[in-house]
C-alpha cells in the first residue's frame, strides 16, 4: 500500500549469489504492526485537553447516538492534531474509550488511513504530490528540491532536527494547480523549483509564506485573463421561473 | 405545389440542395435541421458564479448571488415535483458513472416509504481524489452555500432526514468554509428543525474522512462514514434500500447535488436547453496538464474537447499539433490520441463511442515531451497505492500491473509481455465488488490501444542495448549458466515481430 514513497525502479538483481532457503525481506516504509517501545506504548498517557474534550462530544453528537463509532476518523484526527501530528498507541485507545468500542476497531481504521501517522513527524509536514498530473508538470524536480533543501533527505524521512518530514503522496486534488505540496493544512501551488526553495527557506527561518498559487493567480482561474465570469454575477431571482423571481 | 414537391423527393438529396427554387418550397417537404454547435455559455447561464473565490463565500455574498432565493417556495413544492425537475432536466450524476440523477433520487420514495420509520440520509460526496479532478474543490470554497441548499432541495426530494457531506481530509480549507456555511445556515433559520420557514426538518453534517482514494466509491464512503475501513459493500442491498447506519441513503457528488436548486429555480427545460439529448446541462471541467493556461471551468456540455482547450486554456503547449493524447475524465478512462482529440465532444456518448469516458470532466491534456507510458505506469502506481486490499484480483492485479508497466518504461521486457500485461487486466476488469479494478485497467488497455508501437519501441531498444530479456525483467547476460533454468522463461524465443495492426 505504501510502495509508492519507495524508489520507482524495480530493483532487479541477479539472483547467483542467492543462498538456498533464504528469501527476501519484503520491504515496506510503514509496519502495520505495533510494537510498544520507548516513545510509543500504551502506558504513556494521553487524554484529549478540555476544548478538545469539548470538541470531541461536538463531533460525536453528529452521529446517532448507538452509531458512535462513526466519530472514530474525526476523532483520530482530533487526537493526532492534539499529539504533535502523529497517531500514538495511546491516542487510539483513548479515541476507542470514547466511543465504546473494542481498540482493535480502532487500529484498523488507522492503519487503513493515510493521514494517520503512526510515527512521529517534523514540526512541519511536507507532502509532496507526484501523481501524473502534478509529474506532468515537473513535480519531480519539486521533490528534489524538497529533498536537497532539507539537507539530503529522503522521502519519508525526517530532518534530524526533527522541524520538517518529507512524504510524497498520491493526488490532493489540485490538479490545474499543478505542481503542489502540502505543508500542515496549507496548499502551496503553482509550484516551480525556485517558489519551491524559496518556501521551504521561509519555513526553515520560522516564518509562514502565504499558502495558494505561487504564480500570482488567484485561485485556478485563467492566468492569462479570465474567459468566463468576466460580469458582475447575477442577482437573487434573475433569470428564474416567473414564480421564483 | 403538392406534385412539385412528390417529384422533388424522387430526386436523390444532395442533389436537391442545388435545384435554386428550394425557397418557393412550403409544406410536405424535408429541411435538414440546422448543425447546433456547443459550447460558448454565457455568463448569465454559469450555476457556478463564484469558483475563482473573487466573492464573498459566506451567506450574504451567497444570497446576493441567488442563492437561498425563496428556497421556501421549492420545499413546499413537494418531493414529486423536485424530482420530476430533475429528471425533465437531463441532469446526469457528475461523478463519473452519469447514472440520471431524477431517477436515482426517486428509487427513495418507494410506494409506501411514509410506512418505514427508519432516518432516511442523503450522504454527498466529497472526496474528491481522481487524479486530475479539482471541480468539487472549487465548488466548496467558492459557492459553499449552493452545496448547503443543495442538500435541503436534494433532500427534500428524497424525504431524507439528514445530509452528511463526506468531505477528504486533506481539503481544510475547503471543510471549513463548508463548515462555516453550515453554520451560518442554521443561524439564519435555513436549516433545522424548520428549514426556512417551510415545516421541514433538516440536518447537515459534516464529516471529514482521512485519505483514502477509494472512500470516493458510494459504499466505501458509507462504510468509511460509519467509522470503518473504506473498504466496499456487495451490492445488492442497493444504498437506497440499507446504506448509512442500515438506513435508506443516496450518495451523490457535490456538483450534482449544488446544482440542484438552480435547476429548480430557472427549470428542467433550462437546463436541458444546453449539451446534446440525454447529455444535458452544464458542467465544471478541469484542465490540467501542459496546456498553457490550466483552470477550472463551467462550460456547456458536448462542448468539443478542441474547443474547450483554445478557447479556455489558451491551447495547447507549441500548437495543437504539438499534442500526444488527452485523458478527458480522469485517470481512470483510456487515453485518446489527437486525432480522436480534435473531433470528440465532452459529453457521455460521444467519449463512450470513442472508447473512453466523460468520469469527472478532469481533462489532462499531454503534449510530445510526456513520456506517456511513464505517466501511465505513474497512474498504475496510483491505482496499487489505493487498491483497499479486499478483492483479490484487484489487490493483486494492481501490483502486477505497477510492476510491469515499470517495466514497460525501461522497455524491460518481451513484446510478448504486453499481451499478457493486457491479458492481465482483463482478468482483473469486472472481477471486482468496485469500480476500482477497472479504473486501474483502462488506462493501460487505452495506452495500450492507441500508443502500442512506442511501447514496442522502447522493448526493442532496450533489448538492443541490453540483450534478450526474460519474462519478469531478467537479462538473460545475468542468468547464472550454472543453474537449472527452465525454457519456457522466454530467454531463446525469437523475438515475433508486433502483429500487423
Amino acid at each position: 500500500m505504501f510502495a509508492a514513497r519507495l524508489p520507482r525502479r524495480l530493483p532487479i538483481r541477479t539472483w547467483s549469489a542467492r543462498q538456498i532457503a533464504t528469501t527476501s525481506a519484503r520491504r515496506s516504509d510503514a509496519l502495520f504492526v505495533h510494537r510498544d517501545n520507548a516513545y510509543n506504548n500504551p502506558k504513556i498517557p494521553f487524554e484529549f485537553t478540555p476544548e478538545n474534550m469539548k470538541r470531541a462530544e461536538d463531533i460525536i453528537s453528529r452521529y446517532p447516538p448507538q452509531y458512535k463509532k462513526a466519530a472514530i476518523i474525526p476523532l483520530l484526527d482530533l487526537g493526532q492534531r492534539q499529539n504533535k501530528g502523529w497517531t500514538s498507541i495511546s491516542v487510539m485507545n483513548h479515541v476507542a474509550k470514547l466511543v465504546e468500542v473494542p481498540p482493535m476497531r480502532v487500529y484498523e481504521v488507522a492503519t487503513f488511513y493515510t493521514m494517520f501517522n503512526r510515527e512521529p513527524i517534523g514540526e512541519h509536514f511536507v507532502q509532496v504530490c507526484t501523481t501524473t498530473p502534478c509529474m506532468l508538470q515537473g513535480s519531480e524536480g519539486v521533490l528534489d528540491t524538497v529533498c536537497k533543501q532539507l539537507g539530503g533527505i529522503k522521502p519519508g524521512q525526517t530532518t534530524k532536527d526533527g522541524k520538517f518530514t518529507v512524504v510524497e503522496v498520491e493526488c490532493q486534488g489540485a490538479c490545474s494547480n499543478a505542481p503542489m505540496m502540502v505543508i500542515g493544512d496549507d496548499f502551496y501551488e503553482d509550484l516551480s523549483v525556485d517558489t519551491t526553495k524559496k518556501i521551504i527557506e521561509a519555513f526553515q527561518r520560522g516564518e509562514k509564506p502565504k499558502p495558494g498559487p505561487q504564480s500570482g493567480r488567484l485561485t485556478s482561474e485563467n492566468s492569462a485573463g479570465l474567459t468566463t465570469l468576466t460580469s458582475k454575477p447575477y442577482g437573487p431571482g434573475e433569470f428564474c421561473l416567473p414564480e421564483f423571481q | 405545389m403538392l406534385s412539385v414537391a412528390s417529384s422533388l423527393k424522387s430526386i436523390p438529396r444532395p442533389a436537391r440542395a442545388k435545384l435554386g427554387r428550394l425557397s418557393a418550397r412550403s409544406f410536405a417537404t424535408v429541411t435538414d435541421p440546422p448543425v447546433r454547435r456547443y459550447g460558448g455559455l454565457k455568463d448569465q447561464d454559469r450555476i457556478f458564479t463564484n469558483v475563482f473565490c473573487k466573492h464573498d463565500h459566506g451567506l450574504k455574498g451567497a444570497q446576493s448571488r441567488g442563492d437561498w432565493h425563496k428556497t421556501k417556495d421549492i420545499l413546499l413544492k413537494g418531493d414529486s415535483w423536485i424530482i420530476q425537475t430533475m429528471k425533465d432536466s437531463g441532469l446526469r450524476g457528475r461523478g463519473g458513472a452519469g447514472f440520471p440523477s431524477g431517477l436515482k433520487w426517486s428509487f427513495m420514495n418507494k410506494p409506501g416509504w411514509e410506512k418505514d420509520p427508519r432516518p432516511r440520509y442523503l450522504v454527498v460526496n466529497a472526496d474528491e481524489g481522481e487524479p486530475g479532478t479539482c471541480k468539487d474543490r472549487e465548488i466548496m470554497r467558492g459557492d459553499p452555500h449552493k452545496l448547503i441548499e443543495g442538500c435541503l432541495v436534494a433532500g427534500r426530494g428524497m424525504n431524507a432526514t439528514a445530509a452528511y457531506i463526506y468531505i477528504r481530509g486533506e481539503f481544510y480549507q475547503e471543510a471549513s468554509h463548508v463548515q462555516q456555511a453550515i453554520n451560518e445556515a442554521y443561524a439564519a433559520g435555513l436549516l433545522g428543525k424548520d428549514a426556512c420557514g417551510s415545516g421541514y426538518a433538516f440536518d447537515v453534517y459534516l464529516h471529514r474522512g482521512a485519505g483514502a482514494y477509494i472512500c470516493g466509491e458510494e459504499t466505501a464512503l458509507i462504510e468509511s462514514l460509519e467509522g470503518k475501513q473504506g473498504k466496499p459493500r456487495l451490492k445488492p442491498p442497493f444504498p437506497a434500500d440499507v446504506g448509512l447506519f442500515g438506513c435508506p441513503t443516496t450518495v451523490a457528488n457535490v456538483e450534482t447535488v449544488a446544482v440542484a436548486p438552480t435547476i429548480c429555480r430557472r427549470g428542467g427545460s433550462w437546463f436541458a436547453s444546453f449539451g446534446r439529448e440525454r447529455n444535458q446541462g452544464t458542467k465544471l471541467f478541469c484542465i490540467s496538464g501542459h496546456v498553457n493556461n490550466p483552470c477550472v471551468v463551467e462550460e456547456e456540455m458536448s462542448i468539443p474537447l478542441k474547443e474547450l482547450v483554445e478557447k479556455h486554456c489558451g491551447g495547447i503547449r507549441g500548437g495543437w499539433d504539438n499534442l500526444l493524447g488527452i485523458i478527458p475524465g480522469g485517470c481512470s478512462v483510456p487515453v485518446l490520441p489527437i486525432d480522436k482529440c480534435a473531433e470528440v465532444l465532452m459529453d457521455y456518448d460521444s467519449l463512450k463511442d470513442a472508447q473512453s469516458g466523460l468520469g469527472t470532466g478532469a481533462v489532462i491534456v499531454m503534449d510530445k515531451s510526456t513520456d506517456i507510458i511513464k505517466a501511465i505506469a505513474r497512474f498504475s502506481a496510483f491505482y496499487k497505492h489505493e487498491s483497499c486490499g479486499q478483492c483479490t484480483p484487484c489487490r493483486e492485479g494492481t501490483t502486477w500491473m505497477m510492476n510491469m508497466m515499470n517495466r514497460m518504461v525501461e522497455g524491460r521486457g518481451h513484446v510478448r509481455e504486453i499481451d499478457m500485461l493486457l491479458e492481465l487486466t482483463k482478468q482483473v476488469e469486472g472481477r471486482t465488488i468496485c469500480a476500482l479494478g477497472d479504473a486501474a485497467a483502462w488506462p493501460i488497455q487505452g495506452l495500450m490501444r492507441h500508443f502500442r508501437p512506442l511501447v514496442e519501441e522502447r522493448i526493442e531498444q532496450f533489448r538492443a542495448a541490453n540483450g534478450p530479456v526474460l519474462f519478469g525483467g531478467r537479462l538473460k547476460s545475468q542468468v547464472d549458466e550454472s543453474l537449472a533454468i527452465p525454457d519456457n522463461l522466454g530467454a531463446n524465443l525469437k523475438e515475433v515481430a508486433a502483429p500487423p495492426s
